[in-house]
């Protein structure tokens, strides 16, 4: 969030951002993250109950920001990426290490981090980034 | 269509930073301009549509179409503001040409207006930002050209469209946008200098991204009786809007634009053309890599020869398919919510035969692509001078 924001906007959202907590259609069987209250497929015959996600997954695209929107300055650069989650939905999420060993297809895992500061005095937000998963070598 | 709507003035203020003048003034002088293009007068509208996408952020002002009725001397029509991020005033003049079509409304003023330069530039960004999921994709520290270089990304990997090609676009708006006495920037620019700009989102570098902009726009819609006394109407052939999810990591597939292709299908059903009608077309380049994409969605080329079909020329202004002849978002400006009632003004004068050195020979049927945030919204509108008929 960019903008000088009070509490409960960060509180109702800090479950879904701190754990990866997001929601399943036990109708379809269909996951969402972000959370979803509704299932837009079976809409009145859904059966929305929480789903935790494993934060496990692999890039399908990835960008280095390197002009940033206002907040995000003394981060800058970093990357972002859309992840495909192994549960089967995907995201939008910060990528930490070195931005030359990022590439599609690589597979990340979940890291706790600091996300950005809502101005001198306000908040300091949390939530997930992600991490690549060393690549395993092939035994000789 | 059931009831006919043409288009029949038209007009836009000079686009760029106009640090002395403000959305009021702006948009006042654009309607002005429309209205004097008509030979219709100030009294004879009954209602004006107002396009823009952020004025709450990027000026602090809310209820826009008050504002605009009031300095362009309309009161007390009725004035409303429309709001599809940067498809804004397309769907403006989407939703005055049902107005007249429902037969509520015989003269509609549809017009588009944006104030973004009293902002600074990264809060500019963040306002954008709007456009796509505040949440779940700005709370990342993502941005305009961060989304569209995500959607660049994966089509050069798929794909194999590469960086030359896209800067190629870029090339191709400003060398059309140099005619244009209106447009921002009016110089060329060379493959070499936009690989070599300052990279913004890789593998996106300044001069792929449409600039910031102050600008408005207008147009005026009538009904076919009306047209009918006046000279040289454009008629609107058809007009279609699509939606797809808010943010870009929700879609299925990356390199293309669902909307986009809901929105033309739509609008070569309705109008009994395809792709190979088009003589002229105004099309959505906000990131150079749109553009691309564009091409392929709207049926021009296939999927995934959209880099190519540019690379060969085929969109300059004397090719097979002349795209942004007055400039595109990249040279003419990118005032978000006017860009989709300038789009229509500039392909009407193209069918009126009235863009000067920008013209393009015996121009008769046009597109316009307009696209609001990484592509949850698309507006696909077709206009024709006279009636248009399948060329094969």
């Amino acid at each position: 969030m960019v903008h000088k924001s009070s509490v409960p906007l960060y509180w109702r959202l800090q479950k879904s951002r701190y754990t990866l907590t997001g929601t399943k259609c036990h109708t379809c069987n269909t996951v969402y993250f972000p959370p979803k209250e509704f299932c837009p497929a079976c809409r009145r015959k859904g059966d929305i109950r929480e789903f935790r996600f494993s934060g496990r997954g692999k890039i399908i695209s990835y960008t280095v920001i390197r002009v940033p929107p206002e907040g995000f300055e003394k981060y800058t650069p970093y990357t972002v990426a859309i992840i495909e989650l192994d549960e089967g939905t995907r995201l939008s999420g910060q990528v930490v290490g070195n931005p030359e060993s990022i590439d599609i297809g690589r597979k990340v895992s979940p890291v706790f981090r600091k996300f950005h500061e809502d101005g001198p005095a306000g908040l300091i937000q949390y939530g997930i980034k992600f991490e690549l998963v060393a690549e395993e070598t092939p035994l000789k | 269509m059931t009831r006919r709507v043409a288009v029949v003035g038209v007009g836009y203020t000079k686009f760029g930073e106009h640090w002395e003048r403000s959305l009021r003034d702006l948009s006042t002088e654009a309607g002005a301009l429309a209205l004097a293009d008509s030979k219709l007068d100030g009294k004879d509208i009954q209602a004006l549509y107002v396009g823009n996408m952020s004025a709450g952020r990027f000026i602090g002002q809310g209820h826009l179409g008050a504002l605009a009725a009031e300095y362009a001397g309309l009161l007390p029509i009725p004035a409303t503001r429309f709001e599809a991020a940067c498809a804004s005033s397309a769907v403006a003049f989407k939703n005055a040409c049902i107005a007249i079509q429902s037969g509520k409304y015989d003269v509609i003023m549809a017009a588009g207006a944006e104030k973004m330069t009293d902002l600074m530039g990264t809060d500019a960004i963040a306002t954008l930002m709007g456009a796509g999921d505040q949440e779940w994709e700005a709370s990342v520290g993502l941005t305009f050209a961060g989304l569209y270089a995500l959607i660049a990304r994966r089509h050069m990997a798929v794909y194999g469209t590469t960086r030359e090609q896209m800067a190629m676009v870029s090339v191709n708006n400003h060398k059309n946008g140099v005619l244009n006495e209106r447009a921002q920037f009016r110089y060329e620019i060379t493959v070499e200098q936009v690989l070599k700009s300052a990279m913004i989102s890789d593998p996106l570098t300044l001069l792929d991204c449409s600039p910031i902009t102050d600008g408005a726009a207008a147009v005026i819609l009538v009904s076919e009786e009306i047209a009918r006394k006046l000279d040289n109407p454009i008629w609107v052939l058809s007009t279609s809007q699509a939606t797809d999810t808010l943010a870009l990591h929700n879609r299925a597939s990356l390199t293309g634009l669902n909307a986009t292709r809901v929105a033309a299908r739509k609008t070569y059903q309705e109008t009994g053309l395809s792709s190979r009608d088009i003589d002229v077309a105004e099309v959505h380049d906000c990131f150079s890599i749109n553009e691309i994409i564009a091409l392929e969605d709207l049926g021009f080329c296939e999927k995934g020869q959209g880099g190519k079909f540019v690379e060969d020329g085929k969109i300059s202004r004397d090719s097979e398919i002349p795209v942004n002849t007055t400039g595109g978002l990249k040279s003419v400006g990118h005032p978000v919510g006017a860009t989709g009632i300038r789009q229509l003004a500039d392909l009407t004068n193209q069918l009126r035969g009235r863009c000067g050195p920008m013209q393009v020979t015996g121009a008769n049927t046009g597109l316009a692509l307009n696209i609001g945030g990484s592509g949850a919204t698309a507006v696909v509108s077709m206009l024709a001078n006279g009636d248009a008929k399948p060329k094969r």
